[in-house]
């Protein structure tokens, strides 16, 4: 009991450390200031917190080493893994603008109508003009706010929160549980989708996710399930009485080749009807008034089904669609895809195969269990591992918000929807995959050269300042050099934005740009190089190979 | 037909720009050589436009005269041809019709430059968009872990130019046909394929310099090839080269990508292989048959197609536009007015030599005994086959290579003369 208590005390007290490790309050040294040369021991442990910092975040800020060298890095992991235990109010702050994301789907489809098709008759026809229409009809009344606020959201969150690995798996579950915002009524449904559907399971259960996801308007109506139903099934009321409608397999196949299962987890073209049927009349309740899961008794087929294997009496109702995703969640395919998927996130494009079968065990073991699974891969040697360092190219929304951390970029919703423009141009829009696959996690998807260029054109943006809605703060990045040494300015800049990291060859050109008189001007009090020339180191090293990857 | 040898005037541009490179890049001379050699190629650019999401043949290209046809589509089928009629299919050869918002091609079918093969497809089954999309960007059936694309490898027999341009993907991302040692490139726009950075060139000479060392990973190699590419995209200015001949491309992403293709040709800078792709063709639900979702996306589709052979005019004698879709749709429609994933669908072929005004392969049938798995479009023609024909005689690709493990079965389909 006593031992139990004193575990108990220790964990109170990691915990109770969370808000303070992540707002780096007064234990946290200055960015980059040390007293003596540090030894090789801290040196491993400082690499080992750079590393940690680049896969479970979006980036580090100046300081965050330094904080989390504070708390100890396993300490600061489990605080992680409890983002609840984690005070997040100044993000929740800069989030209030954003008055879509907190709205019941009911509300939006109230207040963000769509727009009148005689509108736009009335403005083609000439008896309306585009000014006119505005006045009627303001921008910031149309459905597309719902998604822009939720843009701009996503991109504050990262940037900003303190708990950012929920952030990364909010990020990781939503591209798995992939829905296209601008197909049809998803306009309305995709934030309370990732509100209520994925936010609130990033770190609970694999099971969880898919009930949820399953029987939210987002998924019913981007995978077609809303409208599937037995095979002669006809529409009783409404505008379409009398009609004919049936079966759709569209859900039912993503469901068991990108959701659980895997493409190649061991179904037919027949387990594909099978679950259809399973899932007929889960559907949406009014869906441009209300947006809500409701069963259908009367679409449902009420039939035997054989799924996998398994074989699902008559008359299941409802319960039929549970009981598809009971079957599913427990099949050691799905732990071995969901496996596979986190440590190609966490480790490498090529997964290991022995971590991939310890992560598929904790699955297993513990019915689905996302933390478990998380710590069994943060505590893997192949997670830390000599060739894990930078082994993943970031994805393009993880370099835009990793940019702007490691520069101390200061942003507000403005900036949030501005910086969600960048990964768009980078390759990324959010919420915007239209398949169901979602976006890639593979370096060679990301990595081409227009979207090269439009990386490096972001870093010179951000960091000569000229990006919209986004302050940068570089002075920290350079505090403590010597002002009349570009090369010491040069290091202190590379060690706050890449660590260690940084190649000898890159460390040799940026040296080589110092040589450069727009580069060495010194400024006017001669105290050292001109802000604008540290800016266009920083957007060199934002643009170099080793700032792509993580 | 143009001859294979290279236009004089365009080498004496490649040799002035490389001039001019030189002064401004100490590390000139091999780009000043790439140039130089992207102009001696044969001129011939093979253009693959992938409809991802599986767009339906059947509405696409409508096999009016099957009488199996209006039986399975009550409410999404078209209505068969009629003379003068504009809001019905129209008539190709008596047997295939055009969607009438295709009807901007008709004029190509007419004048014998567009070809069609119906009932194409993979030899495998899968109904997964992921993978059958795989299966056709790497040309193995099946096979997964085939770590290139068949076009790049179209390429990297083909010919010993090294042009940066060689291979252009237009869109964020690098299609995986088009991934391999070949060094192709992907761009959004032409207009902002460059470091802007704006009178200062430090920052451009600085971010080359970073991918300039010899570290041989994807990440420094796709940086070289992104930095000689700007360097001749400069030179050419191709973003000036407006659309020739009255060609109005519809608004949109598609149209956009095909027209700076045709500036990318225009501007002689050694394309051989473009890829475009358009979404959008997974109608599970309420696709609409003469009008409506499906017949929006067509209309934009056939109207750059169009569009994009007459910019090229005379040009497009050295250019073939090859249509791709990673399956077709289910042949009755279901439950929701669309239709699901099936398995053969239509391919359309534009351009160079090719014998249009034909429709090649042959019809598997509608009846129900006709259909694969007593549901979808049989294939007839295996997509290797068509896709080998294009590379070897309109590109001089070498056949062996492209589809490992393949044979394609003669005859041939003939589109070529």
């Amino acid at each position: 009991m006593r031992a139990k208590g004193a575990l108990a005390l220790l964990a109170l007290a990691a915990l109770a450390g969370c808000s303070e490790a992540g707002r780096g309050g007064a234990t946290a040294a200055r960015p980059g200031m040390t007293d003596a040369a540090p030894s090789s021991a801290a040196l491993a442990a400082d690499r080992q917190i750079a590393h940690t910092l680049n896969r479970l975040t979006y980036g580090a800020r100046p300081g965050d080493l330094e904080r989390v060298r504070a708390v100890g890095l396993s300490a600061w992991i489990e605080c992680q893994l409890r983002p609840q235990t984690i005070d997040d109010s100044a993000t929740e702050h800069l989030l209030a603008e954003l008055t879509t994301l907190r709205m019941p789907i009911a509300e939006l489809l109230r207040e963000y109508p769509r727009p009148d098709p005689k509108l736009r008759e009335m403005i083609a026809g000439g008896t309306m003009t585009r000014a006119e229409m505005q006045e009627r009809y303001p921008a910031d009344k149309w459905p597309a706010r719902i998604a822009a606020d939720l843009q701009a959201a996503k991109v504050v969150r990262a940037v900003t929160s303190e708990r950012q690995l929920e952030e990364v798996m909010v990020d990781f579950w939503f591209n798995h549980f992939n829905v296209f915002a601008n197909k049809g009524d998803v306009r309305w449904y995709v934030s309370a989708y990732e509100r209520e559907a994925i936010r609130p399971h990033a770190l609970g259960t694999f099971p969880d996710l898919v009930r949820a996801t399953a029987r939210h308007p987002a998924m019913l109506y981007y995978l077609d399930n809303w409208v599937s139903a037995r095979h002669d099934f006809v529409i009783p009321a409404g505008p379409n009485r009398g009609r004919k409608t049936g079966l759709n397999e569209n859900y039912a196949r993503e469901l068991m080749e990108l959701h659980t299962l895997g493409v190649d987890g061991g179904y037919t073209q027949r387990d594909v009807t099978e679950v259809a049927r399973a899932f007929t009349g889960w559907t949406i309740d009014r869906p441009r008034v209300e947006g809500r899961f409701i069963f259908r008794p009367l679409m449902h087929d009420q039939g035997e089904k054989v799924v996998v294997g398994h074989r699902m009496p008559a008359g299941g109702g409802q319960d039929d669609g549970e009981r598809v995703i009971e079957i599913l969640t427990q099949h050691p395919s799905t732990a071995r895809f969901v496996a596979t998927k986190l440590v190609r996130r966490f480790v490498s494009d090529t997964p290991p195969p022995a971590l991939v079968e310890a992560v598929a065990a904790t699955y297993t073991g513990t019915g689905g269990d996302i933390p478990a699974m998380l710590r069994v891969i943060f505590a893997s040697r192949e997670f830390h591992g000599a060739d894990a360092g930078l082994a993943k190219i970031k994805k393009p929304f993880e370099f835009v918000a990793s940019a702007v951390r490691a520069l101390g970029g200061r942003i507000d919703a403005h900036g949030g929807l501005a910086l969600a423009r960048a990964s768009a141009e980078i390759g990324e829009p959010l919420y915007l995959a239209q398949p169901p696959t979602g976006y890639s996690d593979r370096a060679e998807v990301w990595v081409n050269a227009g979207a090269l260029l439009a990386r490096m054109n972001f870093g010179l943006a951000l960091a000569t300042g000229r990006y919209p809605h986004v302050t940068v703060d570089l002075a920290p990045l350079v505090a403590g050099s010597d002002p009349r040494s570009p090369a010491d300015v040069l290091d202190r800049l590379l060690a706050n934005i890449v660590g260690d990291q940084a190649g000898p060859s890159t460390r040799a050109v940026l040296a080589a740009q110092l040589a450069d008189p727009q580069i060495t001007r010194l400024s006017m009090d001669d105290r050292g190089p001109a802000n604008t020339d540290v800016a266009k180191l920083a957007a060199l090293v934002i643009g170099s190979p080793e700032f792509q990857r993580r | 037909m143009s001859t294979p040898t290279a236009d004089p005037r365009t080498r004496r541009t490649f040799l002035k720009a490389g001039g001019c490179a030189l002064v401004a890049y100490a590390a000139a001379p091999r780009f000043l050589l790439r140039a130089a050699r992207a102009a001696e190629t044969s001129g011939k650019v093979l253009v693959a436009v992938f409809q991802r999401g599986a767009v339906d043949g059947l509405s696409m290209v409508m096999p009016h005269a099957d009488p199996g046809y209006a039986a399975m589509r009550p409410s999404i089928g078209l209505r068969p041809p009629r003379r003068g009629e504009s809001e019905h299919a129209v008539d190709l050869d008596g047997f295939f019709a055009l969607h009438p918002a295709l009807a901007s091609l008709v004029p190509l079918w007419e004048n014998h430059a567009l070809a069609l093969v119906h009932a194409c497809g993979s030899p495998d089954t899968t109904r997964s968009h992921f993978d059958a999309q795989d299966y056709m960007e790497c040309g193995t059936p099946g096979v997964k872990s085939t770590p290139d694309g068949w076009l790049a490898r179209a390429l990297r027999t083909r010919s010993k130019s090294t042009s940066p341009f060689r291979a252009v993907a237009m869109g964020p991302t690098l299609p995986r046909t088009l991934q391999g040692d070949v060094g192709a490139i992907s761009m959004q726009s032409i207009d902002r394929f460059d470091v802007r950075a704006g009178a200062d060139t430090s920052a451009r000479q600085g971010f080359e310099a970073l991918y300039e060392p010899g570290v041989r990973d994807l990440l420094h190699g796709t940086g070289r090839e992104t930095f000689e590419a700007v360097k001749m995209l400069r030179n050419a200015n191709a973003s000036r080269i407006s659309p020739a001949n009255g060609a109005e491309y519809p608004r949109g992403p598609f149209g956009e990508a095909l027209r700076q293709i045709a500036q990318l040709i225009k501007a002689k800078v050694g394309l051989e292989v473009a890829f475009a792709d358009m979404p959008g063709w997974d109608t599970h639900v309420a696709q609409g048959a003469e009008r409506g979702q499906l017949a929006l996306r067509f209309r934009e589709f056939g109207g750059a197609l169009a569009a994009f052979a007459q910019d090229l005019g005379d040009k497009m004698a050295d250019v073939v536009v090859i249509t791709m879709s990673e399956f077709g749709r289910t042949v009755a429609e279901n439950g929701n007015r669309g239709t699901d994933h099936g398995h053969a669908t239509a391919m359309l072929v534009l351009g160079g030599g090719v014998r249009g005004g034909r429709a090649y392969g042959r019809w598997p049938g509608l009846a129900p005994q006709q259909l694969f798995e007593g549901r979808d479009l049989a294939v007839t023609t295996d997509f290797r086959s068509l896709f080998t024909e294009v590379a070897t005689r309109h590109l001089g690709a070498a056949a062996a290579p492209l589809f490992p493990g393949f044979k394609a079965a003669p005859p041939s389909l003939g589109l070529f003369a």
